[in-house]
């Protein structure tokens, strides 16, 4: 069967119609439900949908294809350089943004399952005249040496100080009920999903040490 | 990456509508797991269909006094629930030890225990593997085998599964609940969800073609000591070479499964018996089939040292 019938096509426009509309809490259920139709073999034209989110406080809404990444769609569609590309599977970090207060993987989510999500990137934690208090301290401890993965190492260190806040225990916490200690074990443990090719963790530390409030 | 279609359902109904009305559709929840495969197109869906405007992201008391965990409840609310980390502190300590703190962020329950195997060969798709393409064969066989399968696994596939999760849930007697793409809804014993790769590795999980986890429930605590040792590569941020998961009483008698050994958590109630009797009495029973390669031995060793280095955490 071929992909380029033009029944495929506006079913597949109705799905994402469905889709963005149940996204948005507009209808329940979806068109397919009443009218199951047989599916053909893998999409091969683009699919394109409409998503609004906010980044930086700022709402967005764009067309992206369903395939685009968080990553790329910051990136690419936006323009929103900071956020580094470093494996794009999830493995190193350099993607690290802040989605409703929690720390992902930018590039191991898609832009289409973020209607309505509130995105923090490096642009938005501070502006170089007005720096976030972790942003000055990875600057005061020389926290990086080339930079890529800095953004991500930041957004993440932001989210780690509310985590533990929050009382979240890590792997390396001796106890699942007790009091966090802030100490060298523990943020190495959290921040371990950022990986810096230069090799700044111990300046790294030392930064998130400061901005926790104990003396680094 | 192959292009797809892709709409969000608000209900199990509409869930189990959908993918039984399209072919080549696949759930995605966390994303995790299923966007890197598709990025490889070793997962190609035609259409996705999102999972997270379902809710079910509860951890609530059952009426026999333990646990139901909603099917999207992240990797990092479950570690950190305070009636996990009490009760069932070792499958905190399983979730923990796993992955990064940003993908514990998005990974749920479910897309956990059906992350896929962690075998390079899968990974190469230059290269045969019964597993991403049914009957190509198995490139890992007489290949590079270090972090494969020592017990279970068959001449068609050797792989191991890498969930952390599971090997504790596997512990502690975790049932999985599920709905059928024609409604009906069960429940699978975690000893029976993940199969062993037999001919047909490319069928890992006792679902059904579209069937739906909606949730995973714990049996009332069972008290005792829990421990998860993750054996691995570096620190933190890889996967288990191998791993213990244990609930051990005062009186010595426990519950241990182990993972990074099998295609699926390893476990022989019957080897239990030994426990008492030391780590050697009682992997010898455990692994009493173990048809290791010459790369990976090592594992049978390291899981009886792991096990030893458990029961001398638990006497103190
Ligand atoms: C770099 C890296 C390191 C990692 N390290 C570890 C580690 O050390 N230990 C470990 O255990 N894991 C590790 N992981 C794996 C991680 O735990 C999994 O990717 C994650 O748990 C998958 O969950 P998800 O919700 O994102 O699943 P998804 O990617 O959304 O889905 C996975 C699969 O489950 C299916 N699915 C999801 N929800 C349902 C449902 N409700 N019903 C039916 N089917 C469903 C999807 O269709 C898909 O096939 C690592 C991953 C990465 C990328
Ligand atoms: S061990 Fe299994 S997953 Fe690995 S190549 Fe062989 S068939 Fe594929
Ligand atoms: S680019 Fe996302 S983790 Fe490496
Ligand atoms: S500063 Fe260069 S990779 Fe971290």
């Amino acid at each position: 069967m071929s992909n380029t019938g033009d029944p495929h096509i506006s079913r597949r426009n109705l799905l994402i119609v469905a889709g963005a509309s149940v996204a948005a809490g507009a209808a329940p259920g979806s068109a397919r439900a009443q009218k199951p139709l047989p599916m053909g073999p893998a999409a091969s034209e683009p699919v394109t949908t409409k998503v609004g989110m906010i980044v930086n406080g700022a709402s967005r809404s764009m067309e992206f294809d369903t395939r685009t990444t968080l990553l790329d769609a910051l990136r690419e569609h936006m323009h929103l350089t900071g956020t580094k590309k470093g494996c794009d599977h999830g493995q190193c970090g350099a993607c690290t943004v802040i989605v409703d207060g929690q720390r992902i993987n930018s590039c191991l989510t898609l832009a289409v399952m973020h209607e309505g999500s509130s995105v923090t990137t490096i642009e938005g934690l501070g502006t170089p005249g007005n720096l976030h208090p972790m942003q000055a301290a990875f600057i005061k401890h020389d926290g990086f040496q080339c930079g890529y993965c800095t953004p991500g190492q930041i957004c993440s260190a932001v989210a780690v100080l509310d985590e533990i806040k929050a009382g979240q225990p890590s792997h390396v916490s001796g106890s699942l009920m007790g009091a966090i200690d802030l100490n060298e074990a523990e943020l190495r443990e959290r921040m371990s999903g950022n990986i810096c090719r230069c090799g700044a963790y111990s300046n790294i530390v030392e930064a998130i040490t400061e901005v926790a409030g104990r003396p680094a | 990456m192959r292009s797809f279609t892709y709409e969000k359902v608000a209900s199990p109904a509409a869930a189990a509508t959908a993918i039984a009305s399209t072919s080549d559709a696949k759930f995605i929840a966390g994303g995790t797991n299923l966007l890197d495969l598709m990025k490889l197109e070793i997962e190609t869906p035609a259409h996705l269909i999102d999972l997270n405007g379902l809710g079910f992201d509860r951890i609530e008391r059952t009426s026999e006094g333990g646990l139901r965990i909603g099917a999207l409840v992240r990797n990092t609310a479950l570690a950190a629930d305070e009636k996990v980390r009490r009760d069932y502190g070792l499958l905190s300590r399983a979730l923990l030890a796993g992955a990064s703190g940003q993908l514990r962020n998005k990974a749920t329950t479910a897309g956990n225990l059906l992350q896929r195997t962690r075998c390079p060969y899968f990974y190469d798709t230059n290269l045969p593997c019964n597993k991403r393409s049914p009957g190509s064969g198995c490139a890992a066989i007489g290949g590079v085998t270090r972090s494969l399968a020592v017990i279970g696994s068959s001449d068609a596939c050797i792989a191991t599964h890498p969930s952390d999760m599971a090997v504790a849930m596997r512990a502690l007697d975790a049932v999985v609940e599920a709905l059928r793409p024609d409604g009906q809804t069960r429940t699978i014993p975690i000893a029976d969800f993940h199969r062993l790769p037999g001919d047909t590795p490319h069928i890992e999980t006792a679902l059904e073609p579209g069937e739906l986890i909606t949730a995973v429930t714990l049996p009332k605590p069972v008290g005792g000591t829990h421990i998860y040792r993750k054996v691995r590569d570096r620190a933190s941020y890889a996967f288990a070479l191998v791993s213990v998961a244990a609930v051990v009483q005062r009186d010595g008698s426990g519950k241990v499964a182990v993972g990074g050994v099998a295609h699926k958590p390893w476990r022989v109630e019957g080897a239990e018996k030994a426990l008492a009797n030391g780590a050697r009495a009682f992997v010898s029973g455990l692994l009493a089939d173990a048809k290791p390669t010459k790369d990976n031995a090592f594992k049978l060793t390291l899981v009886e040292r792991a096990v030893a280095s458990v029961l001398a955490e638990v006497k103190g």
